[in-house]
């Protein structure tokens, strides 16, 4: 198939960045959406233009490097699929297809598709862990986890942090991400004991990074490749609910 | 010259904790002194940067993903081997142990892997304790699953995301040290040299992917964590960036590179599709656990696979290797998938594929329960071939997969050079010739939390903290190499791209150097390497500028490496007449197609020294003394 692609080109972060056309021509349906880009920019490279600049790595849906927003959707339109999993066979021949970055206050632009997702990181480094040191742990089967928080924790555990949420959220808000964290660790016995720190910490941090706040529209789970909840942001509030109880009642008997 | 790997003598479950007892230590005031240097945040480099940090060394950690939360042991699949013994099946140390030299086929050093399988158990618990929502059964206890080459079920997993889970508790704990401060992380660099001062390695020399900037980084002591290098074969199920360019430039300053031709051809990956393929998939080995594989018995037979009736069915792998059946080891599964493939009985486009059918698996235990162990998997092979393997079998294909070979290390991890180690997928490792399935989590795991720790206090001892700056000659004429091959990679405005050339070498080493070999492919491959070497520097184009993010540069580097490194595999299997675990050289079988060792001649870990581009490397042997194997011909049948 034939397509007719527009693709956000920006030089540099301070650059003003704009759409470009670009013709991708025998298109084969069984070759994936990267795939695709990968036959453009070798076209472009031969032709001494350069390439176009995007994220990727595993190319399986788990690293969570790939980050296009395709005809308006992060990660496009197919349900539950990272844009380096989602195939061409899902296209028609003369589609024309608009690629851009993931836009979120707190993404800068780095390069055309390319962008910093670093504030990201620093909430997870704000409290995204349980404070054990290496070696001198009980024993795995010490405490049972039931299957039910189990399966839980692995479903919030889930999240690649690619970022999809953050870029389809109008206000470009972390909160999906930061729940899903919460949640996986809280739902835990092992990560009960720091819970109440943990959501103040991360919730702080996320609040300091550029991101805005959740208003509801659940934007984020319809873009989620991994199929992340809203229910989490849900707990997320309640072990928030219930930090800033703990932390009253510390204040009051004091 | 011959090669010590300085195990500890005494009774192989002694010997960790004679060596434990035996090194130094460096005091608690004194390890804040030192600067570790680590090149990888996949499970090695993570686990090792967050216990280095948090017994008190400075860490600084380089990957090149924009998080160290993104390496690629982030997509292994399907679980983490321990000797729990949970299950009460007969597993132990030992058992666990034994088939991990057993299926490396005895080429692998016994001391390395007791320790190994000594501290599995201790990884699971660790794992635990960061939170890994590992599966468990209704009664809260973890689960446990069978993969290749045992007959024990000892196999963790977090649904079909154990790599990924895995890491993320790796990182966590990293997370924890960032925000103590004493962990410095540096996405988007990639190591481009490693800096040697007086024979001992005491930097690395980086190129920041953003601005393209070159910089140098001086440590006490850096360690390697930069996984396996199965790309140089251009498709592989390994990440796009996954590379050897970390290892290669350690081995061009000096440090031997052991065992490059063991390279593990996966049995069970999605088959190519097309020309444009940029990587392939790999479908998980647990799904051999209930998945069977086989082809139609007669030649050319385009019936849908459903109408094949049982009897016109030829179930190879239970028919050759009937004690392990479907889950043989990997090597062995491989070959004999290549083989019914070449006979003609492949199935799909080109022939090359056979099924792997769960049609028993769901009848037996419904599609609920399948779904429940292998979903994510499913949905992954549904979204690549639209085909939906609860109605019709998955077909399935070889594809090169992971590294045994890497950087030759002691008993400590330290390479021949001083000062520089070598973990997880990049060294030449625990598993022989040949790695069972959820080994390598395990190993990776195994160096970052529990070896390393030790290993390294051992060195940093004996070592002036800060002796070398980044300010010494050495680091400027790192510098200005690296700087010099990057401008000369963009000066050379050939008319060819990096990938056609990359696809070129993978053919070459897929077609000649690939899952059976003989000495006249891999002569053949010897001169082609080579000149294609010669094409790349002369005609290869690399657009844009070294001074701006430039992923067409970040390949022409790793492509240019493997461009040497080929060769450097071709020499190591062309040199080791036999067949051993996944080195198979045809002229080296037993009658029925098995692989035919030579001990006499090859019981030893072959170390290659550089000697100068182009020039034949040196081969240096370290004997592999068995105290407690007995050296037995490999069978799973
Ligand atoms: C698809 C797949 C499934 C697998 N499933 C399993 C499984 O179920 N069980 C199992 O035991 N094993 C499995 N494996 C194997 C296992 O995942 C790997 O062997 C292991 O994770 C390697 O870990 P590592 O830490 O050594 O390297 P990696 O995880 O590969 O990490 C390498 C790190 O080095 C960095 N790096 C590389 N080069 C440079 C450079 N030049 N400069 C700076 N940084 C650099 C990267 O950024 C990355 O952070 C699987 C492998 C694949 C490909
Ligand atoms: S490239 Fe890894 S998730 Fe898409």
């Amino acid at each position: 198939m034939n397509l007719t692609l527009y693709i956000w080109r920006q030089k540099g972060p301070d650059e003003t960045g704009k759409m470009e056309r670009h013709d991708a021509r025998d298109v084969s349906r069984d070759m994936s959406f990267l795939e695709m880009l990968d036959v453009v920019n070798e076209g472009l490279v031969k032709n001494g233009k350069e390439p176009v600049a995007f994220d990727h790595d595993c190319r399986e849906g788990i690293c969570g490097m790939c980050s296009l927003v395709v005809n308006g959707v992060p990660h496009g339109r197919k349900e539950k699929t990272t844009v380096c999993q989602l195939h061409m066979r899902h296209f028609k021949d003369g589609d024309a297809i608009y690629i851009e970055p993931w836009r979120a206050r707190a993404f800068p632009v780095i390069k055309d598709l390319i962008v910093d997702r670093s504030a990201m990181e620093r909430i997870m480094y704000s409290g995204g862990y349980i404070s054990v040191h290496t070696g001198g742990v009980p024993d795995g089967n010490a405490v049972l986890i039931s299957k039910e928080d189990a399966e839980t924790a692995m479903d919030a555990a889930e999240c690649i942090g690619c970022g999809a949420c953050i870029a389809a959220c109008p206000n470009g808000s972390a909160m999906l991400f930061t729940a899903a964290k919460v949640s996986h660790l809280a739902t835990l016995p092992q990560g009960r004991i720091e819970a109440a720190v943990r959501v103040c910490a991360m919730t702080e941090a996320m609040a300091g990074q550029g991101f805005g706040n959740c208003s509801n529209h659940y934007e984020c789970e319809a873009v989620c490749p991994k199929g992340i909840s809203v229910k989490f942001i849900a707990k997320l509030n309640r072990e928030f609910m219930r930090a800033a109880f703990i932390k009253w009642k510390r204040e009051r008997n004091d | 010259m011959i090669l010590d790997g300085k195990c500890p003598s005494g009774p192989l479950s002694e010997k960790w904790e004679k060596r434990l007892h035996e090194m130094r230590l460096v005091g608690p005031a004194n390890k804040r002194k030192f600067t570790v240097i680590v090149v990888g945040a996949g499970l090695a480099g993570t686990s090792a940067s967050a216990t280095l940090a948090e017994l008190g060394y400075k860490v600084e950690v380089f990957c090149y993903q924009d998080s160290p939360r993104r390496g690629h042991s982030i997509s292994a699949q399907g679980g983490i081997n321990a000797a729990k013994n949970y299950p009460n099946d007969g597993d132990s140390v030992y058992r666990l142990f034994y088939d991990t030299v057993k299926g490396g086929d005895f080429r692998s050093r016994e001391a390395n892997v007791y320790r190994l399988a000594a501290v599995s158990s201790n990884i699971i618990d660790q794992c635990v304790a960061q939170g890994v929502p590992f599966a468990r059964d209704y009664a809260g206890y973890l689960e446990n699953r069978s993969f290749g080459g045992a007959l024990v079920s000892r196999t963790f997993y977090a649904r079909g995301q154990t790599g990924q889970q895995l890491l993320l508790g790796a990182y966590s704990a990293l997370c924890r040290q960032i925000k103590a401060g004493s962990v410095r992380v540096h996405p988007r660099t990639e190591m481009l040299d490693l800096v040697v001062v007086d024979g001992e390695a005491k930097g690395i020399t980086t190129r920041n992917l953003i601005t393209g900037e070159i910089a140098s980084y001086a440590g006490d002591a850096v360690c390697l964590c930069s996984g396996g290098y199965s790309n140089v074969y251009c498709l592989s199920t390994n990440a796009m960036g996954s590379n050897v360019t970390a290892t290669y430039r350690a081995f061009k300053k000096g440090a031997f590179f052991a065992n490059p031709c063991f390279n593990q051809i996966h049995p069970t990956c999605i088959p190519v599709t097309g020309e444009h393929q940029s990587k392939l998939t790999l479908m998980s080995e647990s799904l051999r656990n209930d998945g069977r594989v086989w082809v139609p018995g007669k030649k050319g037979d385009k019936r849908p696979p459903k109408e094949v009736p049982e009897a016109e069915r030829d179930y190879f792998l239970e028919r050759k290797y009937p004690s392990y059946g479907n889950l043989s080891a990997r090597d062995v599964a491989s070959r004999a998938t290549k083989e019914v493939c070449d006979e003609g009985l492949g199935v799909g486009p080109g022939g090359r594929g056979v099924y792997l059918d769960f049609a028993d698996a769901i009848s037996r235990l419904g599609e609920e329960k399948v779904r429940e162990r292998y979903g994510n998997l499913f949905e992954m092979y549904e979204k690549i071939t639209a085909e939906d393997a609860y109605k019709q079998p998955m077909r399935i294909y070889p594809a090169p997969h992971y590294a045994m070979g890497g950087l030759w290390v002691d008993y400590n991890l330290q390479s021949n050079i001083p000062g520089l180690f070598v973990l997880g997928e990049a060294n030449f490792s625990d598993h022989g010739a040949n790695r069972l399935g959820a080994s390598a989590l395990m190993q990776g795991l195994a160096d970052g939390y529990f070896i390393i720790p030790y290993t390294i206090a051992d060195y940093l001892a004996a070592t002036t903290p800060g002796k070398v700056k980044a300010d010494h000659a050495e680091f400027g004429k790192s510098r200005e190499d690296v700087d010099g091959r990057t401008r000369k990679l963009i000066s050379l405005k050939g008319s060819k791209t990096v990938n056609e050339l990359h696809r070129e070498l993978g053919k070459i080493m897929w077609e000649y150097v690939g899952m059976s070999r003989s000495a006249e492919s891999l002569r053949k491959a010897l001169k082609l390497i080579p000149e294609l070497r010669a094409e790349f520097w002369e005609n290869v184009r690399v657009p844009g500028s070294g001074a701006e993010l430039n992923q067409e540069l970040e390949k022409a580097g790793r492509v240019a490496d493997f461009l040497e490194f080929g060769e450097l595999i071709a020499y190591d299997a062309l040199h080791r007449n036999e067949s051993c675990g996944a080195h198979f050289r045809e002229e080296f079988q037993t009658p029925d197609g098995e692989a035919r060792r030579d001990d006499e001649k090859f019981c030893y870990v072959a170390a290659w020294e550089f000697k100068g581009e182009g020039g034949e490397p040196e081969l240096h042997k370290e004997p592999l003394v068995f105290e407690t194997v007995r050296l037995a011909t490999r069978s799973y049948k």
